[in-house]
This record gives structure tokens, C-alpha cells and sequence, in this order.
């Protein structure tokens, strides 16, 4: 395993394809389990034809979405309003370029030596994490103008200012993670929670509240869905797409909330490692591979998602602009200085 | 038409945006069409354009017999054939000055008060999707299922009833309906109030209806609002308070009222005339008596030469018809008073000044049926 070829091209395309793979798999079962998940809480089936159980459902959804008239409205600006599906589905994509799934394995064996199951550890993952999922946003706000239709436009600049309100408490809830484990790399930020003994959502609960909900409105969900409010703006920002640059925004969507998932198990409740890491008798729960418990933690994250969508109503405007900038921004301040005096005082971070 | 048209066509220059709402829009209910004014998101003026369901149906009146137009009232407000259909039969009954066999009316009551259970079941289940609250939608239409299954057995139709007769019921009530009817009434206030526990105080939604849509009780008299609008500003107004009609005046039941005229008051309101309609309900299953249920009526209604009004608590307001007869077979003329159109003038004045969200939920909260306002 010395030669450069194997080491900086086969391995790092093989994860590439692997996890792209896997995503946009993911992201399309994530759209099933949310059909059945909300079907059973609103006792109703469901996708239960297409297979056993509906489980190729999403598949023929994508079957379906690929033989579509594409439809580009006469008065769209045509460059712009093609680029749309593809801004934002790319920073989406990206993004998991640096999200941990596990440590290094060699997949019991299989391989000659251990290789982490991420494409990379940059020293700044969680700037870039939140750097390019921000830029997703170019994708609804210019889909939405381009699409030179009313509705969309009012979606797309909802979106972004949502977006921006609620990157900024998101933010000094994550400082507060940094604050803790001294890095801004994902990898070294699990690492710090088993040195710690502690998941950093027991010290830091206040950072994950604000950080999940900033997280569902980052990604306009209910109860924040407000840019393709169905009832208001018919579908927002993607009103006029149709065939597959709809299911470019839909996949997006559905991948944005695993990147928030995913970074929420990794800030808050401790990435790969088993619970309490430190307390020795739960040894046992070793025998579970370490991906399995991140795809366990993120896989109840998006279990919340799709409960918010069974249970609450949608907030209006500007009831989620005061609680973004009057709630939450103060809230994730006060956090940060008792978080850091708490440090300052006890020690605890590095 | 043609000053839409210009509206359309003269988009302001500074920031202000005209939008047309519908008639093909997922949240106007059926085929309303409002253009609106914006500045960003703030509404500054709302106009309701209707028309796109008008069938004539109060021309097509003047070409039947009495009976024949029964069924063309289900299709008036198509929520509350049960209500259209008592307010009409009630009117010619009135100008024969005929009247019904006490089984007769209290049939008639256990199904107006079934519809209007059924016709706040709809508007709770849109207006609850309106509000981007999914769940509640399916959780309510399994028992409005229920009621229109005891409307069928009784009349064999779910949805347009046609149920009722000048002079009575044509129909006496299927062995064992009652002991269904009175399952569903016993098992109805555990849903209503699972319901409630879901939205009443829900934090999201009293944001989205407190304060939303206030009309101060003057206004709402002035505007001519009747129903729960009218009542959620604290009038204490219902026709079958005021100006009982068949059994109404036997039976006890509380007229709920709302204090703050706005969203979520008129949403009280609602919500605590169900139980009220289950509470009429149970007492017509304790006390209805028997006998015939058609008065000696001949077959072919003439009534004579005059004019009359009469009205009764539709589910979404005072529902009248005023009927013309110039002692022929056929009315000479038929006057609908629609409760739904006359809610719906006041739309504007509740939306101006709020934002678009907002309008969703007024439209909601005023439980229009165009079927009724379009006519």
C-alpha cells in the first residue's frame, strides 16, 4: 500500500463512488421512510405497492422523474434557471467529503491495512461544512428568480433570508463545540469527546437545541418550511421544475438533512463512539462496528424530522425571523460566554 | 373581467407586486381567485374575484317542481346538502303553511346537526392543512367518514342528500341506525378532544391565529356576518336560538361565543359547537318520538300566491331562502341568502395590513364553500 496510484487515485475514487453512491441512495430512501414514517403517524399505508413493502418505491420514483417532459417556462432566464438543480445539489454532495462516518477500519480484515471510511480530515471541516452548505442557497434564491414566476420568487427569497438568520446562532452554538475540543476538525472533535469521557451535548445542550432547530429551518423543514409553504406559495422556489431538476432540489433536500444529522451526531453526541465511551461494563456494546452506531444516531435525527412533519403546523415570516434573531441569537451568545467562563474557571477545554 | 385584466397588466413600478391567487392555488378551496397587493410579504390590499362555478342555480330553480329543487340545493354549498336542504323544504313549507310530523322534524334535526358536525370536520381538517398541520386532516376524516356511512344508510347518498321532502321525510330511519349514531356520538368527544390536544395550545398555532383576522363585534353585525364569525366577535346570535325552527326550541344546547374576534377564537367557537351538535344529538336519540313522517302534503307541490323568507344555523352561517310563488307548480323566483358569500365580502378588510400567511389562514378560518358563493 505505498504506491501513489493506489494510495492518492484508486483509494480516495473508490470512497468517492462508495459514498456518493450511498448518499444519493440514502437520500432517496430517506423520501420512502418519510411516506411510510408519516403515513403510520397519520394512520394511513403509505408507498406499500412497488415491491415488498414499497421498498423500490423510491426507485420508481426516479424512473419516473428521469422520463419526464422537461419543461423550461418560455420567459425563464434559461442559464440561470438550468444551473439552479445543479448549485444546489453539488454543495450538498460535497459536503460529506468530510463528515467522519467511522475511525479507520480495515473492514474486518479484508483490506492489508486500516483506511478511515472518509474521503478526508481537513483541519477546518466544520468551516467548510458550513461554507458549502451556505452555498446551496445560491441554488434557490437564483432557481427561484429564474424561474420568472411570482411564487417562486417569493420562495426563494424566503429561503434566503431564513437561511441567514439562521446560519448566525447556528454558528455560536458550533463555537460553543469548538470552545470544548479545541479543533475544527470533525475527526479530532470525536476524538476529543472520548477523551472527555462525555458526549459534549451532557455540557452543551443549549448549543445542540439551538443547533438541531437552526438545522430544521436550514434545511426548510416543518415546522420552517416556509419557502415551499404548499398552502401559501404553492411549492416555492421549485414551482416551475419539473422531471429530474425537481428531483435535483428534492435529493438536495434530502441530503441537507443528513449533513445536519450528521453533524449533529458528530458535535453533540460523540460521531462513531458507542454511548458513555468511558464506563467500562458497557464493553459489550463494542461488538456493534462504530459506523453503525453514527448511522443510528443520524438515523434518529431523521426520525425527529419526519415526527416535526407528522405533528406541528408552520410558523409565519416573521414569527421565524424573531424567534432566529430575537430567541435564539441571544440565547446561543449567553451560552457561549457561560460555556467559555465555565472553562475558563474548571478547565475542561484545550 | 376586463378591470382584471388591467390589474394584472399595470405592474407597479416601486415595490409593490400584484399576485393572483387561484382560482388554481392549493389553499383557496375550490376555485376563489384573490389578487393581491404586496409590498414583500405585507398584504396591502386583497380582492376576492368569484364566478368560476356559477351554474345559474337560482334561474334553474324557476324551471322545476318544489321537489325537484331539493336536489339542486345539495350542490349549493356541497359540505351542507343536509343544511340546503332543511332551509329550502322549510321555506315552501312555511309559504303552505304546512306543518311536519314531530318525527319528521326531529329526523331533520339529527341530520342538520350530523352535517354540521361533518362541515366543521372539513373545515377543521383544511384549515388545520392551511396552517401547514398535516396530521390533523386524516385524523378527522375517518370519522366524517363514519357520518357520511349513517347518511348513506338513511338516504343512499354521501355527499348530496337530497333527504328531504315538502311536508316531512320521505323516509323513516333504517332498523338499528340510531344505536350507530349513537356509537359514533359516544366515541366522537375522546377525538375532539385528541384533535384539540393537537392544536389548541400549540404554541405554532396560536402564533398563527391569535391576533390574526380580529373583527370587533360591530363590524361583524355591520358586515352582515352571520355563524361562527359572526359569534367568534361575541354576538350571541343563532338561528336556532333566535328563531327556533322544528325541534330546536325543545332541546338544550349553549350557543359557544368567542371574545377577540379573531382566528383562534372563531376556531373555539367552532370546535365547542361540535359538542354542542353532539349534545343535540344525544337528546334527539333519548326523545325522539314517533308517528309518520310525511304530513298529508298532495303530490305535486303548489303553494299558494305569496312570498316568503326562512332560514336556518347552516353550519357556516344563516342560510335563508326566499321563494316567490305565483301559485304555479314551479317557484316564480328563488333567493338564495348564501352564508359563505356574504363571510367572504369581509376578506379584505380582515387581511389588510397582514402578511400572506395570514391571508391563508383567513381564507380558512371564514369556511367558505365556492359551490355556495358562486351558486
Amino acid at each position: 500500500m505505498t504506491n501513489p496510484w493506489v494510495v492518492y487515485l484508486l483509494v480516495p475514487m473508490v470512497k468517492i463512488v462508495v459514498i456518493l453512491g450511498a448518499i444519493t441512495l440514502a437520500a432517496a430512501y430517506l423520501s420512502y421512510f418519510e411516506r411510510r414514517l408519516v403515513g403510520f403517524l397519520q394512520i394511513r399505508l403509505g408507498p406499500n405497492r412497488v415491491g415488498w413493502q414499497g421498498v423500490l418505491q423510491p426507485i420508481a420514483d426516479a424512473l419516473k422523474l428521469f422520463s419526464k417532459e422537461d419543461i423550461i417556462p418560455t420567459r425563464a432566464e434559461k442559464l440561470v434557471y438550468l444551473s439552479g438543480p445543479v448549485l444546489i445539489i453539488v454543495p450538498a454532495l460535497v459536503v460529506f467529503s468530510v463528515i467522519p462516518f467511522g475511525p479507520p477500519t480495515n473492514l474486518f480484515g479484508l483490506l492489508p491495512q486500516a483506511i478511515p471510511p472518509y474521503l478526508t480530515d481537513i483541519n477546518v471541516s466544520v468551516l467548510f461544512v458550513l461554507g458549502v452548505s451556505s452555498f446551496g442557497i445560491y441554488g434557490i434564491i437564483l432557481g427561484g428568480w429564474a424561474s420568472n414566476n411570482k411564487f417562486s420568487l417569493m420562495g426563494g427569497l424566503r429561503s434566503a433570508a431564513q437561511l441567514i438568520s439562521y446560519e448566525v446562532p447556528m454558528g455560536f452554538a458550533i463555537v460553543a463545540v469548538l470552545l470544548m475540543a479545541g479543533s475544527l476538525s470533525l475527526v479530532s472533535i470525536v476524538e476529543a469527546q472520548r477523551q472527555a469521557h462525555v458526549w459534549y451535548v451532557f455540557p452543551g445542550f443549549v448549543a445542540f437545541f439551538i443547533y438541531f432547530i437552526c438545522g430544521v429551518a436550514e434545511t426548510n423543514r416543518n415546522p420552517f418550511d416556509l419557502p415551499e409553504a404548499e398552502a401559501e406559495l404553492v411549492a416555492g422556489f421549485h414551482t416551475e421544475y419539473s422531471g429530474m431538476k425537481f428531483a435535483f432540489y428534492f435529493l438536495a433536500e434530502y441530503a441537507n438533512m443528513v449533513v445536519v444529522s450528521s453533524m449533529a451526531t458528530v458535535l453533540f453526541f460523540g460521531g462513531w463512539l458507542r454511548p458513555f465511551p468511558s464506563w467500562g461494563w458497557l464493553g459489550f456494546l463494542d461488538v456493534v462496528p462504530p459506523v453503525v452506531w453514527f448511522l443510528a444516531k443520524v438515523a434518529a435525527f431523521l426520525y425527529c424530522y419526519i415526527w416535526f412533519r407528522g405533528t406541528f403546523p408552520r410558523v409565519r415570516f416573521d414569527q421565524l425571523m424573531a424567534l432566529g434573531w430575537k430567541v435564539f441569537l441571544p440565547v446561543s451568545l449567553a451560552n457561549l460566554m457561560v460555556i467559555g467562563t465555565l472553562i475558563v474557571l474548571f478547565g475542561g477545554g484545550r | 373581467m376586463s378591470t382584471d385584466l388591467h390589474l394584472i397588466q399595470s405592474m407597479p413600478d416601486s415595490e409593490e407586486m400584484e399576485v393572483s391567487f387561484g382560482p388554481q392555488h392549493p389553499a383557496t378551496h375550490g376555485v376563489l381567485r384573490v389578487m393581491v397587493r404586496l409590498d414583500g410579504e405585507r398584504i396591502l390590499d386583497a380582492r376576492p374575484i368569484i364566478g368560476y362555478l356559477h351554474r345559474g342555480t337560482e334561474k334553474l330553480f324557476e324551471t322545476m317542481y318544489y321537489n325537484g329543487c331539493v336536489p339542486h340545493t345539495d350542490r349549493l354549498d356541497y359540505t351542507t346538502a343536509a343544511a340546503n336542504n332543511q332551509a329550502f323544504v322549510g321555506a315552501v313549507e312555511k309559504l303552505m303553511g304546512v306543518t311536519i310530523p314531530p318525527r319528521a322534524a326531529w329526523i331533520r334535526m339529527m341530520l342538520a346537526e350530523m352535517q354540521r358536525l361533518a362541515s366543521h370536520i372539513i373545515w377543521l381538517a383544511t384549515h388545520a392543512l392551511d396552517i401547514g398541520a398535516m396530521s390533523p386532516f386524516f385524523y378527522t376524516f375517518q370519522e366524517r367518514e363514519t357520518i357520511l356511512d349513517l347518511f348513506e344508510e338513511y338516504c343512499g347518498a354521501r355527499l348530496t342528500l337530497n333527504a328531504m321532502r315538502v311536508g316531512g321525510q320521505p323516509l323513516d330511519l333504517p332498523e338499528g341506525w340510531t344505536d350507530r349514531l349513537r356509537v359514533f356520538v359516544d366515541q366522537l368527544p375522546d377525538r375532539i378532544a385528541e384533535w384539540e390536544r393537537l392544536l389548541t395550545d400549540n404554541r405554532i398555532w396560536k402564533g398563527r391565529t391569535v391576533g390574526v383576522g380580529v373583527i370587533s363585534a360591530a363590524d361583524a353585525v355591520n358586515w352582515g356576518l352571520t355563524g361562527p364569525p359572526l359569534r367568534g366577535s361575541g354576538v350571541r346570535w343563532d338561528v336556532r336560538k333566535a328563531l327556533p325552527y322544528e325541534g330546536y326550541d325543545q332541546v338544550e344546547f349553549d350557543v359557544p361565543i368567542g371574545q377577540n374576534g379573531d382566528t383562534y377564537d372563531r376556531y373555539l367557537v367552532r370546535m365547542e359547537e361540535m359538542r354542542q351538535s353532539l349534545r343535540i344529538l344525544r337528546q334527539c336519540l333519548d326523545r325522539q318520538p314517533d308517528g309518520p313522517v310525511m304530513a298529508k302534503v298532495p303530490k305535486v307541490i303548489k303553494p299558494p300566491k305569496g312570498e316568503v323568507y326562512h332560514s336556518v344555523e347552516g353550519p357556516k352561517g344563516e342560510l335563508g331562502f326566499y321563494v316567490v310563488s305565483d301559485g304555479s307548480t314551479q317557484p316564480y323566483r328563488l333567493h338564495v341568502r348564501p352564508s359563505s358569500f356574504i363571510n367572504l365580502q369581509v376578506l379584505p378588510e380582515l387581511v389588510r395590513g397582514h402578511l400572506v400567511a395570514d391571508l391563508i389562514a383567513v381564507i380558512g378560518t371564514l369556511d367558505i364553500v365556492l359551490g355556495e358563493i358562486d351558486r
